[in-house]
């Protein structure tokens, strides 16, 4: 059975590496990326789980970071915004411009691209299903839609 | 952040859920299963909860099952709402939890811990109430495999130490029609101003209700005047909103009368849809 009973040395696959760092058995996984990782592309906002900033990739599906246990990632892999290499969402974002201040950008693309690997058949109706999980301030919502119809292969 | 610290348990079996929470429960530490973990995190992180241990249970294998058994669909009560969604295996439960809060918390929240937890809407047990479904759960005592009514009233009666296994829901309901409909003040991802899961069995309408009241409740005597086929349909809704379980709230969400005129609109429609065959879900 696997037990941490206190603060201790943790091993995670992240970004395709094995990542090592002291965590807090109650340490959120948005916690242990930023603050002990310094992969902070996961962004902190509500930490509630409400607006969907601190969004990564957990084998292969969308997860809010904030309402995760670092402890939990054990024996999972983890994909941050930084484990993206130039994949087409993130020029898609540039080029329909969609985005404004950015802060939420970094949550949508790792949800997008979630949806793409898993869904690239997705209809408009799954589109608006799977982003309704992310808030944008600036309100850029019909940009990020025209993005990540860009890149479906069935848009 | 969660300002405090507990340990960190991840069990391979029952028996070691079992083992371990009376263990840690003798030692003072006070500690919760977890599954998706959402509720205990965000009530955590603003010190609405506090525990000595967590024991993360949603790995065990039986708490990881979703399949067709005999005459039972089994679902663990670890799979996600996500998962039950997209194998749909039984379309009103797929609907309903496709909208309990937002589709990547789906990908977090399970079975067990939308029917365990303690916010009031437990949207996923309106379609376990409506085929008298039984829940198997485990304790360092003793199994058992008991049917839903008589461990959920008004919210999930287990005992401390007690872990929910499973569901097992009746195949020959999963295929009857359904309407689910749910109703929010403003967004679609919100809390319902009310929810309704509906099915047709044996010409007969089964309903069952979250947000209406402050509970989830299926109720036999709404059934049994809505499917008084001596009267007209107008008067059947009229009887059955004289016989809800509970005063209707009035709270920001929305006014007693609000919440009651939705539902006098929803139950014609429903039960109309039902009766004639012509489903429309929402």
């Amino acid at each position: 059975m696997l037990q941490i009973l206190n603060e201790s040395l943790i091993e995670l696959h992240i970004n395709g590496e094995i990542r090592k760092a002291l965590a807090r058995p109650s340490d959120t996984l948005l916690f242990f990326l930023r603050e002990r990782l310094g992969l902070t592309g996961a962004k902190p906002g509500c930490e509630n789980g409400d607006c969907g900033a601190c969004t990564v990739l957990v084998d292969g599906w969308p997860v809010k970071s904030c309402l995760m246990l670092a402890a939990e990632a054990i024996g999972h892999e983890v994909t941050t915004i930084e484990g993206l290499d130039k994949v087409p969402i993130q020029q898609a974002f540039v080029d329909k411009f969609a985005f404004q201040c950015g802060y939420c950008t970094p949550g949508f693309i790792m949800n997008c691209q979630g949806l793409i690997n898993i869904h690239p058949d997705a209809s408009d109706e799954v589109i608006h299903e799977w982003l309704q999980s992310n808030i944008c301030r600036c309100t850029s919502y019909q940009e990020i839609m025209e993005a990540i119809r860009s890149v479906l292969p069935s848009q | 952040m969660i300002p405090f610290d507990f340990e960190y348990y991840r069990p391979q079996s029952i028996t070691n859920a079992a083992d371990i929470f009376q263990t840690l429960e003798e030692s003072g530490k006070n500690p919760v299963f977890y599954a998706g973990g959402t509720e205990i995190i965000s009530m955590a992180r603003m010190s609405s909860i506090t525990t000595g241990a967590v024991i993360d249970v949603k790995e065990i294998p039986e708490l990881k099952a979703m399949e067709f058994n005999g005459d039972d669909l089994v679902i663990g009560a670890g799979v996600t709402l996500t998962q039950i969604h997209e194998a749909n295996l039984f379309p009103l439960l797929a609907q309903a939890c496709a909208r309990v809060a937002d589709h990547t918390i789906q990908n977090k929240i399970t079975l067990g811990g939308n029917l365990c937890g303690t916010i009031i809407y437990r949207e996923a047990v309106l379609p376990l109430l409506l085929t008298n479904a039984y829940l198997v759960i485990a304790s360092v005592k003793n199994a058992r495999r008991v049917p839903i009514n008589e461990v959920f009233s008004k919210r999930m009666q287990l005992n401390r130490g007690e872990l929910l296994v499973q569901v097992h829901i009746p195949r020959n309901y999963v295929s009857c029609p359904y309407v689910h409909v749910k109703r929010t003040k403003e967004d679609k991802i919100h809390y319902p101003l009310l929810t309704v899961c509906a099915l047709l069995t044996d010409n007969q309408v089964r309903a069952a209700f979250s947000g209406l009241v402050n509970f989830p409740f299926r109720s036999v005597e709404m059934e049994e005047a809505l499917n008084d086929i001596n009267l007209t349909l107008e008067q059947r809704v009229e009887q059955a909103l004289n016989k809800l379980p509970a005063a209707v709230p009035d709270n920001l969400e929305g006014s007693a009368g609000y919440r009651t005129f939705i539902l006098k609109h929803l139950l014609t429609s429903i039960v109309n849809e039902l009766e004639t065959g012509n489903v429309t879900n929402s």
